[in-house]
Order: structure tokens, then sequence, then C-alpha cells
């Protein structure tokens, strides 16, 4: 991986990754990448990957309201509200 | 007072020898004095860990406490508990205090036990030192120049150091039973579905299981049979029937068969590690049970496996923490993309960045199946090695870590090399099978080391009895770390 | 150079569950902003989904209404991306293995002819919340509310089967009937129950190779989809016409100043990187379980219709007009369970009832007079209590609500038809005795033309009646009092 490939994942991953440690990233990543590649030595044809350790299907839940309102408990570690809303910079479409 | 065991205070509180509330002024106190010099604690709860001793005397005084009743304990702070900071080790969420417990602090609480605060980890317990903890690194009460392991590292020095009698922790690699080995302790994860995950901060959602970490089997018993539940919260929590993990502790292990994997003694597995490990399935075979070589040949692929599952589930786990509706924000966001940006590379740690990425990576359009996909087809071949082993064996032994603990910024700078001391505990996750470390005797330069059993599916019961047996015929779990000196003032109180 | 246009359409439907869809906060529309965000909905650290059965239920149904496979075996996904009003930084949805496989929709056009589209497939995902660009707060702020986050939703998706804007608007109003018919969706469209991502490309008549396609987002009104289809086909002909070529874009339609334009935000690509959530399982749902909805879902419009022909023997024309809402459709059958009529139920609903709910822009679900009322008045028509005249004034009444039932309105205004035979007589003996002069006249007309004589007559009758003569009897009396005069 390159510099440029770093920042695309970066910028997905919505974390800015300064220049002091961008070189550093990229090293690491490319020592984990050169770890993981050892993956493509195994065999899996005709293998399903497994997703979850268990086969185990979900539980379906009955449709009843069981939440009530905590808006005030839940918005004490919010950094910015007003009216109930949570504020952001302004989201221009 | 604070030698005691579970088993052993739950005697004293109904002797009356002493009460909750001493038992836990007194751990306050050896917090206060000797903290400092390993840095378990995030936070300490004194005034209610107070006000729950005085309710569980209260309830040891009626006669209807449960076994944990009065008994001190920690959390990690990976567990939501309301009121209480929860950190996860991280400047993201250090000024984050839940409005809800997780169902094990829940658990925990209604069994009666008491709470002595939050303690240290890996920073969204990604790591294996609990060096990448934005409150500083954790010290081993063995040896304060080494790490206690991670990312339970706080949990596992805690009780190492006395400061609690048990401590929670979560294992995804092997968080808890490799800082539990490299402090002497016994340390349980228990079967991926077995111990809700309501509450517990998730990494990586498939692999994370809570567990124990405590002195001795009999402890590690008795805190699982309050841990554990089914919980309808957590969709993939298994609603099985939980046996009473005390009541078989004492059933005999003559003839069992111990499976002992050949990929577990190569290379890289340090001298004093293979000798005693040998040492301890020989005394196994003292006390009756037999030694059967196994193969588990899809270990050497449980390491890049892992590397790539958990990263990629851990980078959509995290997306959440974006300085919007709690945790860290930024100063000043210029817009939205600047909020988003700044408030991730501020709170995050480096290693947990790296993870995000790599996560990111092996999950994006065109890797996906190169990556994403082979090493979850990879993870189906490790659990059908267990599954054969299984077939054959009652338990399969081997070392927890290939070397005991290592010096504090020994491994930090490089993360590859962080990964590897993973290899042993690895598979269990993937695999979603029961694990329990248990110490097995001190290295040549007086670090423990720890014995690694797995069990099959479910089979925690079985565990912890074989794990019990062991410390009914040896003493290494009996040691304690030297702990200077402030404490010894306080030893002429037991 | 003709061109030919390539729609298919994308609809999220809301579903009309009590919770939401991984959590047991409540859906209901109009709360204060936040009270109905539970931990989970926020995505509060350790927080995890549950699925809600009612959501599957309701999938599980509209499946079964188009004629599609069920996936008897689906998998959530996380669909990962920023946005503040996706708490999660990931929607969970479903991509490889949905609930819904491959189905079909008929639809009618204006000219009466039928045309399949296809349904490629339907998925079970969660809403997101919604961000309010102006309020009560700081400028250059967003509010986010997170109120709709986790509502379920089925996002239908169409093959490219559709050709111009008529269609896409028989589709979609066929497809609003349809989930409010099987009771899943509230459709109310002004509450977003029902959003349209319009996916357009224009090609040369009869090409094969499809054009680059545009996505317009978010249209939650017939009108609006009309509006934005012709507009974007418009602007990509102009754009191709001119030698340009047309760019893979999402676009937003303002309704107000009838422009669009291309999505800031979706500019650039975005990488979903979808993979199945580890927090949820598969679902898995047995035969029973889709033999248990199957059961219990409720009669369509089409088999609607056809029973109102046979039970009801409507015609077919009365019959589509009332079993294709099925609120009206509803109402027709409570009042003629109470009044037993199913002719004059149906032309008083389509007649009288209509016109006013028209006039007022009520829904029929609004209107003043339920169908107890109806059938009250329909009763007292049919037992010649009162007249159609006179019922059309009992109507009145109760849509002023100026009573609780016919019978009240009539008591209480003395309405009741004179139909006491002797009482009838003396009337008409009155007025024929007033009425000595046009008496002569109807003795001295041709007999051809006498029955149109008869109305001055019935008029008088009525006048002194106060319209609350029995008309059909003071026909009979008049005629043979009249005939014995002559």
């Amino acid at each position: 991986m390159k510099h440029d490939d770093i920042n695309a994942l970066a910028h997905l991953a919505r974390i800015n990754i300064n220049d002091d440690l961008l070189d550093n990233i990229t090293d690491n990543i490319n020592s984990i990448l050169s770890l993981v590649d050892q993956l493509q030595q195994a065999n899996t044809d005709d293998v399903e990957p497994m997703y979850h350790p268990l086969d185990a299907t979900q539980r379906l839940r009955a449709d009843e309201v069981t939440e009530t309102d905590k808006r005030e408990a839940l918005q004490a570690n919010t950094p910015a509200t007003e009216a109930g809303l949570f504020l952001v910079p302004q989201v221009i479409e | 007072m604070h030698h005691y065991t579970i088993a052993e205070l739950m005697t004293s509180l109904r002797n009356k020898e002493f009460s909750s509330v001493e038992l836990t002024q007194h751990y306050l106190e050896r917090i206060k004095q000797l903290d400092s010099q390993f840095n378990s604690y995030i936070t300490v709860s004194s005034e209610q860990a107070l006000l729950s001793a005085q309710q569980a005397d209260q309830a040891l005084t009626k006669g209807s406490a449960s076994d944990l009743c009065g008994i001190p304990i920690a959390h990690k702070d990976l567990f939501c508990t309301q009121g209480t900071l929860t950190s996860c080790g991280s400047k993201m969420l250090s000024n984050f205090v839940p409005s809800y417990n997780a169902t094990i602090v829940e658990n925990l609480a209604n069994a009666g036990a008491v709470s002595l605060g939050k303690t240290n980890m890996d920073e969204f317990a990604m790591g294996s030192s609990n060096e990448s903890s934005f409150y500083g690194t954790s010290k081993n009460p063995w040896n304060t120049d080494c790490v206690p392991g991670g990312s339970s590292g706080g949990s596992a020095a805690v009780v190492a150091a006395q400061l609690a009698v048990a401590t929670t922790g979560s294992d995804t690699g092997g968080s808890i039973r490799q800082p539990a080995s490299f402090c002497g302790l016994t340390g349980l994860k228990p079967t991926y579905g077995r111990v809700s995950r309501w509450g517990m901060v998730a990494y990586a959602s498939s692999l994370d299981q809570a567990g124990p970490i405590a002195r001795t089997a009999e402890d590690a018993a008795i805190m699982l049979n309050a841990m554990a539940s089914y919980d309808d919260k957590d969709s993939t929590s298994v609603d099985i029937d939980k046996p009473d993990y005390k009541a078989s502790l004492n059933d005999s292990i003559k003839g069992l068969r111990i499976g002992v994997p050949e990929e577990y003694f190569q290379d890289g597995l340090d001298n004093d590690v293979a000798t005693l490990i040998n040492a301890a399935l020989a005394e196994y075979e003292k006390m009756g049970a037999t030694l059967h070589p196994i193969s588990l040949p899809h270990t050497h692929l449980a390491i890049p496996a892992y590397y790539v599952i958990a990263p990629a589930e851990a980078s959509a786990n995290l997306s959440r923490f974006d300085g919007v509706r709690y945790g860290y924000r930024c100063d000043d966001p210029k817009d939205l993309m600047d909020l988003y940006k700044r408030s991730r590379e501020e709170g995050f740690g480096d290693e947990v960045k790296r993870r995000i990425l790599v996560g990111a990576y092996a999950l994006s359009a065109g890797y996906y199946d190169a990556y994403y996909r082979k090493a979850q087809q990879v993870r189906r071949l490790i659990k059908q090695d267990f599954v054969d082993a299984f077939t054959q064996v009652d338990v399969i032994a081997g070392p927890v870590a290939p070397n005991p603990a290592f010096g504090i910024g020994e491994k930090s700078n490089d993360p590859v090399a962080m990964y590897l001391e993973d290899i042993y505990t690895l598979p269990t996750n993937l695999a979603g099978l029961c694990g329990i470390s248990l110490p097995c005797g001190l290295s040549s330069d007086n670090k423990p080391v720890g014995l690694q059993l797995t069990g099959n599916y479910f089979a925690e019961a079985k565990l912890l009895n074989v794990a019990h047996q062991f410390q009914q015929h040896t003493d290494h779990h009996k040691k304690t770390a030297p702990i200077s000196n402030a404490s010894n003032k306080l030893n002429s109180n037991k | 150079m003709e061109w030919e246009t390539v729609i298919g359409l994308e609809v999220h439907v809301q579903l009309a569950t009590k919770t939401k869809i991984f959590s047991g906060a409540s859906t209901q529309f109009g709360a204060a902003p936040n009270t109905q965000a539970c931990a989970i909905d926020l995505a509060m650290p350790g927080t995890l989904p549950v699925a809600n059965e009612q959501a599957f239920r309701y999938a599980v149904m509209f499946g079964l209404a188009i004629d599609a496979d069920i996936g008897q075996r689906s998998v959530f996904e996380r669909k990962n991306y920023f946005y503040p009003d996706l708490p999660k930084g990931y929607q969970t949805t479903q991509l490889d293995a949905p609930i819904v496989g491959a189905g079909e929709i008929d639809i009618t056009l204006a000219d009466g002819s039928t045309k399949a589209i296809r349904i490629h497939h339907a998925h079970l995902e969660e809403d997101a919340g919604k961000s309010l660009h102006e309020g009560d707060f700081e400028q250059g702020m967003s509010g986010i509310d997170l109120n709709r986050a986790g509502t379920p939703l089925i996002e239908i998706v169409s093959e490219p089967d559709i050709s111009n804007s008529d269609e896409a608007v028989a589709f979609a109003k066929k497809l609003h009937s349809l989930v409010i018919a099987l009771g899943i969706c509230d459709g109310e469209m002004s509450q977003g129950s029902m959003r349209f991502d319009v996916n357009i490309s224009v090609r040369h008549k009869g090409e094969e190779e499809l054009g680059t396609r545009t996505e317009t987002k978010n249209l939650n009104s017939f009108k609006f989809m009309e509006e934005a289809i012709a507009l974007e086909v418009e602007r990509q002909i102009d754009v191709l016409e001119d030698g340009g070529s047309i760019r893979q874009e999402t676009r937003l339609y303002n309704a107000d100043t009838k422009t669009a334009r291309a999505m800031r935000s979706k500019e650039e690509a975005n990488d979903y990187r979808y993979f199945p959530c580890p927090d949820l399982l598969p679902v898995v749902l047995d035969d029973a379980y889709i033999d248990s909805v199957r059961q219990q879902m409720p009669e369509l419009p089409i088999a609607r219709c056809e029973r109102f022909v046979d039970e009801y023997a409507l015609s077919a024309y009365d019959a589509a007009i009332l079993s294709d809402n099925t609120h009206i459709a509803n109402y027709f059958e409570a009042t003629v369970k109470q009044c037993n009529d199913a002719k004059l139920s149906a032309n008083w609903i389509m007649g009288e009832l209509s016109a006013r709910l028209n006039t007022e822009e009520k829904t029929i679900q609004q209107s003043p007079v339920n169908p107890d009322k109806l059938a009250g008045v329909i009763t007292r028509i049919k037992d010649n209590s009162i007249s159609n005249k006179i019922a059309k004034q009992v109507f009145d009444a109760l849509w002023l609500g100026e009573g609780d039932s016919a019978d009240a309105v009539i008591e209480a205004k003395g309405l009741k038809q004179v139909s006491d035979s002797g009482a009838l007589e003396s009337m008409v003996d009155e007025v024929i005795a007033n009425s000595g002069a046009q008496i002569e006249n109807y003795k001295k007309a041709d007999p051809e033309k006498r029955p149109k004589m008869l109305g001055y007559f019935v008029g008088q009758i009525m006048k002194a009646s106060k319209g609350q003569a029995n008309p059909k009897m003071i026909n009979e009396i008049l005629i043979k009092k009249l005939n014995e005069l002559i």
C-alpha cells in the first residue's frame, strides 16, 4: 500500500491520518497485510464461509413497545443538543 | 483479608470474622496505597462500593446471601456501568457515563458482589499488553518492568496485586487467558454465546466473550455461575441450560483424555514455557489422565484469519464513535467532515486506527473475497480441526502464550510481533469454544506461566473441573506476586 | 431519432409495526424529537439488535401477495457509510439473501391494457433518522432527530420494465393500494410512509444496451415522481443530443422549484463494504410459518372485486370502484352488513358520500357519517319512513353532527314520511278539493297527456306535507282518486 491508498482508506473510515503518522502507519499496515496474505495458501475450495461460530438462527422478538422516553438520560453525554435534537455542523446535500 | 479466595471469604463472612464493609474498606485502602505502582484501576468507586457492601452485610445477616454476596470485585472498563465512567481505555470515551448496565454487571450486582471500580485495558480491547490504553500502561505485579498482558491487563493486575478478589475481563483473541497467564491467575473464556454481550462495548462481535479472572478455578466457577445467563437482548446469546459450575469441580478425572496438539509445540515457544507445560501434562498423567498427540493442522492460519475478521468487524463497530451523540468531539469543527475526521483522529489511539484501516481494507470492493470471505472460510476449517479432535479427546492442552510477560515497550513498536503473541489463544475464539488459563509455574526469571485447556462447546463445567483438580494437586496458583511494600503495614490485618 | 426511456423503481415502504425493526421503541408518528429513540436506536456503546417478528410477517405477506419466492433463510448485512442520521455508521439491511425473491405486479394502463412489471426482490432494512436544516437552533447547524431511525422498511426493487412516467405512476399506485390492502403500511405519503427512488436511462429506440442511468431519490408523491421523471428524461435526451454523455449520479428533485440537481455527498462513489452483520443470526422461517402468514392474509383488491360482484350482485364497474381502496371497501361492507342493501349502499357511497368527501377533501376514514349512520339512513329509506329526498336532508344533518343517528334526526326534525293511507287519502282529497281548475283540465285532457299533469298535484301535496308524504303512495292514491272523478 502507498500513502495514497492509506489516505483513501482513512477517508472511507473518516479518520485524519496526519503526516507524522502516515509513514509509520503505512509500514505497519503493509506488514499486517503480509501477515494476512498467508491466508491465500489455504485450500478453501467448496468451504462455506463461517460468519458465526455456532450454527444458530435468529430469535424473533414480539412487536411490543418496551422502551419509554429516556431522552434526558441518553443525551446527558451529548456534546451539542438543542430542543432535543442532536446538533452537527450543517449537512449540505 | 486480601489473601483469601472467594471460597474462603464466603466462610469468613458467614462466620462473621469480618464484615463486607470491613473487607471492602481494606481493599479500598490497599488500592489507595498500592495502585500507583500498577496503574490497574481507571476508576475507583469507593462510595458505591461501601454502599453495596452495607447491603451485602444485611443480606449476609438475614442468611439470604448468594455465594458472591459481599465479595469485592472489579469490572474491566469495557463493561457499561450505570452512572460510572466507562472509558474502554480510550480518549474517545473518557467522558462517557452510561445510563445503563451491561448484563454481566447486573448479574454480578444481583448476586451481591461489591464492585470496587473499573480496570485498565488496551484501548477498545485491541491489544495484548495493555500498552495502548489512554490511561497509560498497566504494570505486571510480578515484575513492574513487564506488561500484565492484554487486553484485560488491568483486570489481571488487580487480582495479582490483590486489589480485588476477582475481576471481569473480555476475550476476543486471548484477552482473558493471556493476561491471566502473565499474572499467575486463572482466567476463563466461556463458549461464545454463554455469557451475554449486552452492554459490553463491541470489538469483534462474532469473537467477543466476557469471563472471569480469579485466583482459582473454584473462584472462576463461582463467578461464572453469576455471570452466565441467557439474555434475550443479545441475539447471539444461547438459550441452553446452565449447570452449577461448582457442582462438578470435584469429579474424578481418571481416564480423562487430554489432546496435545503438535502445532502448539513448535518453534517460537520459549523453553521455560515448554518445560512447565510438559511438567503440567506429566502431573495430569499422575492424576490418571491420558495424553494423546493430536493435530490441529490449520493452526498456522489462525493469526491471519483473526487479523482479518476482528479488524473488519471492529471497523464497523467503531463507526458509531463519531462525536455526534456521545464521546469525544474535537474543538470547533469547521464542517461535518472535519467533525468526523478530527474527532476520530484525536479520540482514537494508533492501534485502533491501524485495525480500523485494515478492517476497512479487508471489506473493500475488490478485496472482500480474497480477505474477509477467505478468512471466514479458513475459520470453518479451524473449527473443523477442533470438532474432529473432540471426537478423540475430552480437552485440549497447551501453552497460553509463546513466552512469559515481556518488557514494557519491547513489542509496542512492532504490531506484528505483538500479534504473534496470540497464536495459541486465537483458534479458540475463531471456533467459539471455551478455554481456561491456569498457573503452572514460574519461569527462570520468576514470571508466571499459564497452562491452557480448551474445552468443547458449553463444556465449561468440565473445563473448570479439570482445572480445579490440577489445583488440588499442585500449588502454582497459590503463589502470589511479590508486592512491594507499602502493603506490609496492612498485612497485620490478615 | 427516437428515444425510449427505461425506468426502474426502488420503493421504500415503512412497515406499520408498533416498534422498530431492531428495538422495542415505538414507531408512532409525530412524537417530540428523540423521545422514541432508545439506546439501541442511538447506537450507544454495547447495545445490540434483536429482530422484530412482525416486520418479517409483513414482508412475507408482501412476498406472497406478489407471488414471489420467500427467502426462508435471510441474512442481515451491514452497509457502511457515515451520515448524521445513521447512528451506527452503518445501515442494517439485506443483500445476497433477502426475505423476498423475484415476483411480479400487474398494472392497468389508461387504455385498459395490462402490463406485468417484474420485481427483482424485496428486502428488509432499517430507516434512518431525520436531519432538520432549519429550526430553533444555531445557524449553520443541522438538528438530528432519530425517532425514525430503526423503523422497519421493505425496499421493493423493480426490474427496469417501466417505459414512461404513466407506467411508473400506475406501478407506484398499485403498490400503494396493495400495501394498504395488506395492512402492512398506512400509505400516508405525507408522513413518509412510502418513498420512491427512480432509476432512469434513455436509449435509441430498438437499441438493446441500456444507457447510463441516474437515480433520483426520495420522491414522496406520485405527482412529484411524474414531474421528476419528465424532467430527467428531457435532461438526458438534451445532453445526449448535444453530444455529451450521462454521468452516473444521484439526484434530488426540488418540488417547489421544479428543478433537480446532483447530490453533493454522493458525488464520490461510496464503497459500502457490505458484510453479514455479526450481531444478528440468519433468520430461518419454516414452511409452517409461511403457511400461517398465508392464512392471515387479508383479501386483495382483485379478489375482493370479484367477491363484490358475486356476493352483492354489483356491476363490475361499481365493484371495481368500491374494492380499489381498502377503506372504502371496508366502509361499504360494514354498511351493507347493517342495512342489507348493497345497491343502495353502493349508490350512496359512490354518490352523495363521495361528493361530500371530495368537496371537503376528506378521506373516507375522516367521514363524519360512519357506516352505522349511513346504514341507518338506508334502512329508513327501505322501510319507507323517509323518501330519497328527505334522506338527503337526514344525511346532511348527520354530516354536520346534528344527531347521533338517522332516527334521532328524523325524530328531532319531524321528518318521518307519512305513509298512513288514511292520512294520505285526506291529503289528496284536500288538494283535489282546492284544485278545481286543474281538475277540470285533467278531466278534459288527452289520456296520454294525463300522467304528466300529475306533477302539479303531487307538488301541492308535497308542499302541504312539507315533503313528508310518501311519494309512491301519493301517486297511487292520486291516480285512483282522479280516475274516479273522470
